[in-house]
């Protein structure tokens, strides 16, 4: 690990979703809940109890028929790097159950450590955190089928999008036995990427130049790593949060629906 | 603690043998009393607690399993060529096999080889019927936590004995102590009650992982970086090399180890 600290670059996970291609199906959800054992209640209707750790959201653009629009908003956790790994739950989080990881750019969730006081999810500004108000039921032999790599939850305990991290905890074993200590771009890829059937979704190192994601937003790592593209937005920009999704639109009143403006406000551009 | 107890019982009965001897003055004699009593039940119940805390309660927290065969692990460490690893070995994609499954076994063991009555058990009733053997993993972790044997033992370059100890030099399978309430091996508690330590490997609880990679990872730094004393820093992560040099730690994120 020491070894790997000071030779290895620190990557920064990140994702783009492009929402002109998105069409809404749902695929990425039901990879997420399967990949990483995420319980359904029998009724997925109560927004209250269901877990869905990423989910999609419709927007409309609010105008009658000739011009009326749609978009679909598919919301992972944000994996925020704040300033310096202060990202909004990090901060709030007394136990220490949650952190950010310099290596990789993704924030933790530890549930065994989480005691479920829920200040997360208060601080989470994308509603990505989930809180477990039941112990997971799996239909009976469902158990089986769930995967080894992630720990399954139990009552009391917020769990979030982890950007599938087993995934290079595998894929980091597999670099081992071949004698690498960095991993290759399509050695570690999310569930949600590999289900989309649209391709909306790519995922890579936003540190590496070489990577899909950073040619797609082309992120301005000195400066909070907003995005270049002029056609990237992330959600929430102007909180600060610093977040590792960038989402990707042609049409302005979808870009203008990632933030909160004054309705005759006019966006400024970044410099 | 027997000797405190008959100690403490020789004082009791002097004490009410005084009692009934000298009588007079009674106001005195009614003061010592239950002073006595008081003491002498302190010492009792002192005792019991202790009893009762490091020898019974540790002894019914554990059930005792027997392995399903009696494995010897020198015979099977002379026979093979590459030690540890020609049986717990590393698959392609870098995972590790763990426990042998029954496959590996089947390369010499199809038929029975010698004489020992355990092989001829194995052999009857588990390579003949395609069974798995049941093993139970001394060294199996909860859940939650994420373990790359490949990364410790092939770039961290660490020996299988520093955290299994020297289970290669043993020719019986020890018993199998489980945790009735946790249903944990004994293994990860370590057969110290108190939680001392000893060999790398008594242990194997997260403190234990976290020594390591502190120690790993800490940066000796000098007392003008750390302006205040080693004590205030949350342990385990740090470790003072001296009393000039204070380290400070460069921390794991959780998610190293944690799933």
């Amino acid at each position: 690990m020491k070894e790997e600290h000071k030779h290895g670059k620190a990557s920064k996970f990140g994702m783009v979703i492009d929402l002109d291609k998105c069409t809404g199906c749902g695929s990425c959800m039901v990879a997420c809940m399967s990949e990483n054992n995420v319980p359904f209640k029998k009724d997925e209707t109560n927004k209250l109890d269901s877990i869905t750790w990423l989910r999609i959201y419709k927007l409309t653009n609010g105008k009658k028929f000739p011009e009326t629009d749609i978009c679909y908003i598919p919301r992972p956790c944000m994996q925020c790097e704040g300033d310096h790994g202060h990202s909004p739950c990090v901060s709030v989080c007394p136990a220490t159950a949650t952190d950010y990881n310099h290596e990789t750019g993704i924030v933790s969730q530890i549930y065994t450590r989480c005691f479920g006081c829920r200040y997360c999810m208060a601080a989470c500004p994308y509603h990505a955190r989930y809180f477990n108000w039941w112990d997971p039921v799996w239909p009976d032999g469902m158990e089986k089928y769930l995967s080894p790599n992630v720990s399954p939850r139990m009552r009391g305990v917020v769990e979030k999008c982890s950007f599938c991290f087993h995934r290079y905890q595998l894929a980091k074993n597999k670099a081992y036995a071949q004698g690498r200590r960095e991993l290759k771009e399509d050695e570690y890829q999310t569930a949600c990427t590999q289900a989309c059937p649209a391709g909306a979704i790519t995922f890579g190192d936003l540190n590496n130049s070489h990577h899909a994601v950073y040619k797609l937003v082309k992120p301005d790592n000195k400066h909070g790593g907003r995005p270049r593209n002029p056609n990237a937005f992330r959600l929430l920009e102007r909180l600060g949060t610093n977040p590792k999704v960038y989402y990707l639109s042609s049409r302005e009143w979808v870009r203008r629906a990632g933030d909160n403006y004054i309705k005759d406000e006019v966006k400024k551009e970044h410099h | 603690m027997s000797t405190l107890d008959e100690k403490a019982k020789e004082a009791s009965t002097e004490a009410v043998d005084e009692v009934e001897t000298v009588l007079p003055p009674k106001e005195k004699k009614q003061d010592n009393g239950p002073w006595g009593y008081i003491i002498l039940f302190f010492i009792i119940g002192f005792a019991a607690s202790l009893v009762i805390g490091w020898g019974i309660f540790p002894k019914l927290l554990y059930s005792q399993k027997k392995q399903p065969i009696d494995f010897n692990h020198v015979i099977h460490v002379e026979a093979v060529e590459e030690g540890c690893e020609s049986c717990h070995f590393f698959r392609e994609d870098g995972s590790f096999s763990g426990v042998p499954k029954l496959v590996q076994c089947v390369d010499c063991h199809e038929e029975v080889m010698g004489e020992d009555p355990n092989e001829v058990k194995f052999v009857e009733e588990y390579v003949a019927k395609g069974q798995e053997v049941p093993w139970l993993v001394y060294s199996k972790q909860p859940d939650c936590v994420f373990f790359s044997h490949i990364a410790h033992v092939k770039m961290g370059k660490i020996e299988c004995d520093t955290c299994h100890g020297h289970i290669g030099e043993s020719t019986h399978s020890r018993v199998y102590e489980e945790n009735r309430f946790t249903g944990y091996s004994r293994d990860i508690w370590g057969k110290n009650i108190a939680g001392l330590k000893k060999n790398t490997w008594d242990r194997m609880k997260m403190d234990d992982c976290a020594e390591c990679h502190a120690e790993n990872k800490a940066v000796p730094k000098t007392v003008e970086r750390l302006p205040w004393p080693i004590s205030w820093m949350p342990r385990p992560y740090e470790k003072p090399t001296s009393s000039q040099v204070r380290t400070q730690i460069d921390k794991d994120a959780c998610f190293v180890c944690h799933k």
